[in-house]
């Protein structure tokens, strides 16, 4: 059997639009046909995760069970108690599978996790989303066969955009009015095109015919200082080209399905390249994910660290959150020096942004602000950003270790 | 002292800005507020007025300008 990679090729395009047109008529005469959509849930998550993929479809459907019996437990046990420790152990048990296979590769000379699937890390970030919601109250109503649908709503298993359960569930729930629906159409089948461009033109340009070529050549004028050179200059913005395009390409691929199917799953980048500083660079790029690290990691520390006065000063608990976070961040995308050298640069690059943003501030006289300004400062931004990619990239491993 | 007296006594303590001449700015796009002020907000909230609010209901749309702040307050005192 054929095994299709999300959004890879013609044909799962043209199988999704026939899959889709029922479940858009439906919606245009105001039905949901949960049962149909949980079929074509199934098809394509049978298409993704099926054929000579099966190992990795048999790991999902472990993950579920267990991830469902954790946060499904713990709503049960919510309703009476409210422990801390058991909330912090519920939450390390639903981190722990997707830290073996983040670890696994490291320890194992490369070699990657049996349990792992495509898709783990953005189920465990739905999965402690809500686990962390039912402890503050805030979801209340936890229910099951919405779970699954939530965690296993096929548009966006595999990379994201992370929705919120208590989103999904309003969405999920309702069938928007036809007026609503069309516009919701209309959306979606442009970021459809929109994403074809991004995704299979230009990601292919500067990721499949761009990139290699300038990493040959960066290879090849190493001995200078540090191994620099100007074509690692252009392998910098070709990479930060493609890893844009891709996952921007991508995102709009999985918004605009979603869409058409009455779900409105919140964008994932938001015009990037024009912010002004790093921290506003935060609230446009992979949005999704930086919300959720701003949301269950950087705000719930700060709380922590502040209700317990464990430093004196609200800028010194900024600051050691802005590491500990984009840290976790690092060591999130894989356990390499690269990958954390990456969270740390963008820790500290956060740290810098708020002593400047303080001393604007307070100088606010003497500090100009024109036009002039504001392009040199989404200028540095930009090549900050690309810069700490290249980093990312890895190609740095390859120029200097190997 | 009322609840709008006080969310406002609360923010112009944190931002160091009287925010009360604007009351529909949107104080996260103008950089009053961030993260770390929205997190002050909340334990002041909760030392000074006494209301609970648990980071996750802190949907920050629903909270990005002074008015909405104290109607929010509103609803949860």
């Amino acid at each position: 059997m054929l095994t299709f990679e999300p959004y890879g090729n013609p044909t799962y395009f043209a199988l999704l639009g026939v899959a889709l047109l029922p479940l858009m008529i439906g919606l245009l005469y105001g039905k949901r046909s949960r049962l149909y959509e949980t079929l074509i849930s199934i098809f394509f998550l049978v298409l993704t995760f099926g054929g000579a993929k099966w190992t990795q479809g048999i790991a999902l459907i472990i993950y579920i069970l267990y991830e469902v019996g954790l946060t499904w437990g713990y709503a049960v046990y919510r309703k009476n108690h409210n422990s801390g420790p058991f909330f912090y152990l519920m939450v390390i048990l639903a981190i722990a599978p997707l830290t073996i296979v983040k670890v696994t590769p490291a320890v194992e000379n490369g070699q990657s996790s049996l349990i792992g699937f495509l898709g783990i890390s953005y189920l465990t970030f739905r999965a402690v989303q809500t686990i962390m919601e039912t402890r503050d109250g805030t979801l209340k109503n936890y229910n099951l066969m919405t779970f699954l649908q939530f965690m296993l709503f096929f548009p966006t298993i595999s990379s994201g955009p992370i929705d919120r359960y208590r989103r999904f569930e309003a969405d999920y729930r309702s069938v928007p009015d036809r007026e609503k629906y069309l516009g919701m159409l209309q959306k979606g089948i442009r970021y459809l095109f929109v994403g074809f461009l991004y995704k299979f033109i230009l990601a292919y340009y500067f990721g499949t015919i761009l990139m290699p070529k300038l990493q040959l050549m960066a290879m090849h004028s190493r001995g200078g200082f540090l191994d620099l050179s100007w074509p690692l200059v252009g392998y910098m913005y070709a990479y930060s080209a493609d890893l844009f395009f891709d996952f921007a390409g991508y995102s709009l691929f999985a918004v605009g399905t979603s869409y058409i199917m009455g779900i409105a799953t919140p964008m994932n980048f938001k015009q990037p390249w024009r912010s002004p500083n790093i921290k506003d660079f935060w609230n446009r790029w992979h949005i999704t994910l930086s919300f959720w690290f701003r949301d269950f990691i950087y705000m719930r520390l700060v709380f922590w660290f502040m209700k317990h006065k464990v430093f004196k000063k609200p800028t010194t608990t900024a600051n050691v959150t802005y590491i500990i976070n984009m840290l976790v961040m690092g060591f999130w995308h894989g356990v390499t020096w690269y990958y954390i050298t990456y969270g740390l640069f963008h820790g500290v690059a956060l740290m810098v942004n708020d002593v400047w943003l303080r001393y604007k501030k307070k100088h606010r006289q003497s500090v100009p602000h024109n036009h002039f300004t504001q392009i040199f400062a989404i200028f540095l931004t930009a090549n900050l950003v690309c810069f700490s990619f290249l980093i990312f990239s890895g190609i740095l491993d390859k120029i200097w270790f190997q | 002292m009322d609840i709008k007296a006080t969310v406002l006594d609360i923010l112009n303590d944190l931002t160091g800005s009287d925010v009360s001449g604007a009351m529909d700015e949107n104080l996260f796009d103008s950089g009053i507020m961030d993260s770390m002020a929205s997190v002050q907000l909340l334990l002041s909230l909760q030392s000074e007025l006494g209301v609970n609010v648990p980071v996750s209901e802190f949907e920050r749309s629903e909270w990005d300008t002074p008015n909405k702040i104290i109607a929010k307050v509103e609803s949860l005192d």
